[in-house]
């Protein structure tokens, strides 16, 4: 609290715990499907927010452009507008910009500029930094959000995006029209804040490339995870959960090529006792990753739905403190943090269940080759 | 021989209603403190002889005994007060150094008594250690940085020698001869069974403990006693003494007086000479030169084992430690100036060095900024005192704690601070064989396993009430502190906010 303007301080500047609402959606078979049966969803747990934080992540969006990377900025000031825009022209081709196109919602308000760029790193800029495309996309995508004054960058995938505000989450779908996307998969937030600025950098679905991750939780190892993750470049500028979960399932997907299995098994490890009760070869390779990445154990309580190219992974802390229930209609699979969240758009599905705590979901469009899902090793150089 | 200036600092109140003339406290005293006055057919005593370690008033079955503080005073100064003053007498005296036993005893701050836990309400829930797994084991060992698959894809894995600790919590460093055979002894049984570590300090390993070897550190200091192959093969890890808290900078002695059979056998030097400790190592001049060290002690062992580097906290320790990491240490232990000692100058004891707490936030902090935090494990020790201590520790970024005058205390001692005199009433800091058997190793190894355990379940709790069910996920996670009545630059060395923030 900043005395004496009584001014709230803002998100980055403070750490600020929040409950919330997940849920996600994905057609296996690849058909692409517009956002509104999110919406539909999680307007039933609208509880569950607070009106303080919503948003939305689409996979297969953008087909026309999925060799590009889509990069959504929030701007605060055409200045900040005008940086950030050199910025870009000085690391990357830009293929196409535009605003991103709302429609005025009464529950959404102090709106700030909203733009969407599909861009391609400088081929001469690129090979200079020694870096693949993606940690070359990563640092200038982390760079903005560090030094740009009033430029977010809030989505940075290919054939994906976030939308994103302050408000309850129907109205955000509403707000940024997404009964007019099509994509094959979908998650949405809805957030509960313990204090809040408001603003809109702050709400989730958190993304960096084509990660996306909606949390429901507070993890009591955050400054742990923070202070870890922050050694490999990334830099936890809102103090929040779900950004360290994103830049650590970065870190162990993209940058060590860690399976989202494996992944899981680093993140909510299993207890020493569960793991010695296994076979020799499993066990082995559990104490691995368990001991090799102690810092990056999450506990306390979560649910967290991680968006990637080709699919969808829920998964829960290890003593499921967190609500997360599954369902799986034909091609259709449903995540979400209450039953009634999944039954309000598939009253009949084929089976549902709620995973257990620790043990992963993980789905993936049929036509991902086996392996697909899999992080893939970077140069020891670019590390 | 001059007038004695020195007045006995304890008063020895004997009760004589209660007092039976069983006659114990003399029998006990090797500091020849307790006599029986044949003509008054009562107890006696000589205080200026006492060293106030409560060996007569723990033994006496009637209570009968007490020992206070004399009220005899020097006219007040606040300038020159009376330890001031005496010290002064005595170096006047004799002309030497003045000699000094276990940590520092002056008020300097202790921050593990500034800094506040926190707790979980309402945002998260806190877990019940009673109903819920709650893991405080721990590895340490340098962790590996690139994932190597085999030809179907499976994880190899490639972590060279992990020390497993089921608490996180090893006994530090005490040499045989330091200490006796019987505290050796007890530490080692109660290291196996608490499933840690107990180390053998630099005065080798007797030949009666190898079997011991999966729970024990050996160490190689500047004076290399009882250093040999199957020595370093014996334990689990090895550890390179470089400094210690209590006395950086300088060496050891241990008198001749102390050197018996057994002890000349396992330091492998002659019956009753001196074994003096050099104050540097002679091949380590520089980080190169300990990188070599490091390097011999793992091809004498195959690779097999991790090695520890332990330094005293010193001031530019962040830089020291930053060498180290890159030295090829696996371990890096750091001991902070309040830590204990079997014998040292007492203006080194009570001036050298820096506090543990800031030495182990600016390290963490400084191999972190460095990227090379996963490179090393980090065990911090001098003068660890509670589970509240430990949970503070690892909340600044320790893996593991060392404690060694606790782990004393649980065997008896007293804190009377005169290990140096070789009289220890307790067994523990003697070679007297009349003074060690008082030490019973199952008694005394019962007592180290009841502190680690209750610690242990301290240690849950607290964790739990933070909703940390494991603790590496309490491992430099420095939201969980407050700082309490520290100024700014303090809060900043330690990386924590102040309470209310």
């Amino acid at each position: 609290m900043d005395g004496y303007h009584q001014r709230m301080p803002l998100e980055g500047e403070v750490r600020i715990p929040s409950g919330c609402a997940i849920s996600g959606i994905i057609d296996r078979s690849g058909k692409r499907f517009s956002a509104r049966e999110a919406i539909t969803s999680i307007s039933v747990m609208h509880d569950r927010s607070n009106g303080l934080g919503g948003g939305f992540a689409g996979y297969g969006i953008y087909p026309e452009y999925k060799d590009y990377t889509a990069l959504h900025i929030f701007y605060y000031s055409s200045e900040a507008k005008r940086t950030c825009e050199e910025f870009l022209e000085e690391h990357f081709d830009l293929i196409n910009l535009s605003k991103i196109p709302t429609k005025k919602h009464p529950a959404i308000t102090d709106v700030p500029l909203i733009w969407r760029y599909f861009v391609t790193a400088l081929p001469t800029k690129l090979s200079f930094s020694q870096l693949d495309e993606d940690e070359y996309t990563a640092r200038c995508v982390i760079r903005i959000n560090r030094e740009i004054e009033g430029a977010y960058v809030f989505s940075s995938g290919k054939d994906m995006g976030v939308f994103k505000a302050v408000g309850f989450p129907e109205d955000v779908g509403e707000f940024y029209m997404l009964d007019e996307y099509e994509g094959y998969s979908w998650t949405v937030h809805g957030r509960y804040p313990t204090n809040t600025p408001g603003w809109w950098g702050g709400s989730h679905p958190f993304s960096l490339l084509s990660y996306s991750v909606v949390h429901n939780g507070e993890i009591s190892s955050y400054d742990a995870n923070r202070r870890h993750i922050e050694m490999y470049g990334y830099s936890c500028t809102l103090q929040t959960d779900t950004e360290v979960i994103t830049y650590m399932i970065d870190y162990l997907h993209r940058r060590m090529g860690l399976t989202l299995e494996e992944v899981s098994h680093v993140l909510a490890a299993p207890f020493w006792s569960t793991i010695e009760q296994k076979e020799p070869k499993e066990r082995e390779e559990y104490s691995y990753l368990r001991n090799t990445f102690a810092s990056m154990l999450i506990t306390g309580p979560f649910s967290i739905i991680l968006g990637f190219n080709g699919g969808l992974m829920a998964l829960n802390d290890r003593l499921k403190l967190r609500s997360l229930v599954a369902a799986e209609k034909g091609d259709r699979v449903y995540l979400a943090s209450e039953e009634a969240a999944i039954r309000v758009i598939e009253p009949d599905p084929d089976r549902l269940w709620y995973p257990s705590g620790g043990k992963a979901v993980i789905v993936t469009l049929d036509s991902m080759q086996e392996g697909e899902a899999h992080g893939h090793q970077l140069p020891v150089s670019a590390l | 021989m001059g007038i004695n200036y020195l007045y006995p600092p304890f008063e020895i109140i004997r009760n004589q209603d209660r007092c039976i003339t069983c006659r114990v406290c003399e029998r006990q005293c090797a500091n020849l403190v307790h006599h029986y006055d044949e003509d008054k057919k009562r107890m006696t005593a000589d205080e200026s002889l006492c060293v106030n370690c409560h060996r007569c008033v723990s033994l006496c079955p009637t209570r009968a005994l007490k020992i206070v503080k004399t009220d005899h005073i020097f006219k007040e100064n606040a300038n020159w007060k009376t330890e001031v003053i005496e010290d002064i007498y005595r170096q006047a005296g004799t002309g030497g150094v003045l000699l000094a036993s276990m940590g520092t005893p002056k008020d300097y701050p202790v921050y593990w008594d500034k800094m506040l836990i926190n707790a979980s309400q309402v945002t998260n829930p806190s877990i019940d250690p009673l109903r819920e797994p709650m893991e405080t084991r721990t590895y340490l060992g340098r962790k590996s940085s690139k994932i190597s698959r085999d030809a179907e894809g499976r994880i190899i894995p490639n972590s060279s020698g992990q020390l497993k600790l089921d608490i996180p919590i090893m006994f530090s460093a005490m040499s045989y001869g330091s200490i006796s055979y019987n505290a050796h002894k007890s530490l080692a049984m109660a290291a196996s069974e608490l499933g840690t570590f107990y180390n053998t300090g630099e005065g080798g390993l007797h030949k009666d403990f190898y079997h011991y070897g999966k729970n024990t550190i050996v160490q190689v200091a500047s004076g290399r006693f009882g250093v040999h192959p199957e020595y370093l093969n014996a334990g689990a890890a090895i550890e390179i003494k470089m400094g210690q808290g209590a006395k950086p900078g300088i060496g050891g002695h241990l008198p001749g007086s102390k050197i018996g059979e057994d002890i000349s056998a396992t330091r492998m030097i002659p019956l009753h000479a001196d074994a003096i400790s050099p104050a540097p190592h002679h091949d380590i001049y520089s980080i190169e030169d300990l990188r070599q060290l490091v390097y011999a002690l793992k091809e004498a062992t195959r690779y097999t084992k991790p090695v520890i580097v332990k330094v005293a906290a010193v001031h530019n320790i962040s830089a020291i430690a930053s060498g180290i990491a890159r030295s090829g240490a696996d371990i890096i232990a750091i001991d902070g100036f309040r830590g204990g000692t079997g014998a040292a100058p007492a203006r080194i004891r009570d001036n050298v060095g820096i506090p543990i707490e800031l030495a182990l936030a600016s390290v963490d902090q400084r191999l972190r900024q460095e990227g090379i935090r996963g490179n090393v494990s980090l065990v911090v020790g001098g003068s660890i005192r509670s589970s509240s201590d430990v949970i503070k520790a690892i909340a600044l970024g320790a893996d593991a704690i060392y404690i060694a005058t606790s782990a004393l205390i649980a065997l008896g001692c007293h804190l009377c601070r005169t290990c140096h005199s070789g009289k220890c009433n307790w067994g523990i800091a003697t070679q007297n064989p009349e003074l060690v058997k008082r030490l019973n190793p199952e008694v005394g190894s019962n007592h180290l396993v009841n502190l680690l355990t209750a610690w242990n379940h301290e240690i849950k709790e607290m964790m739990g009430g933070m909703g940390i069910n494991s603790i590496e996920a309490l491992r430099g996670n420095r939201l969980m502190l407050r700082g309490i009545g520290l100024n700014e630059t303090e809060l900043k060395i330690l990386g924590i906010a102040h309470a209310g923030q």
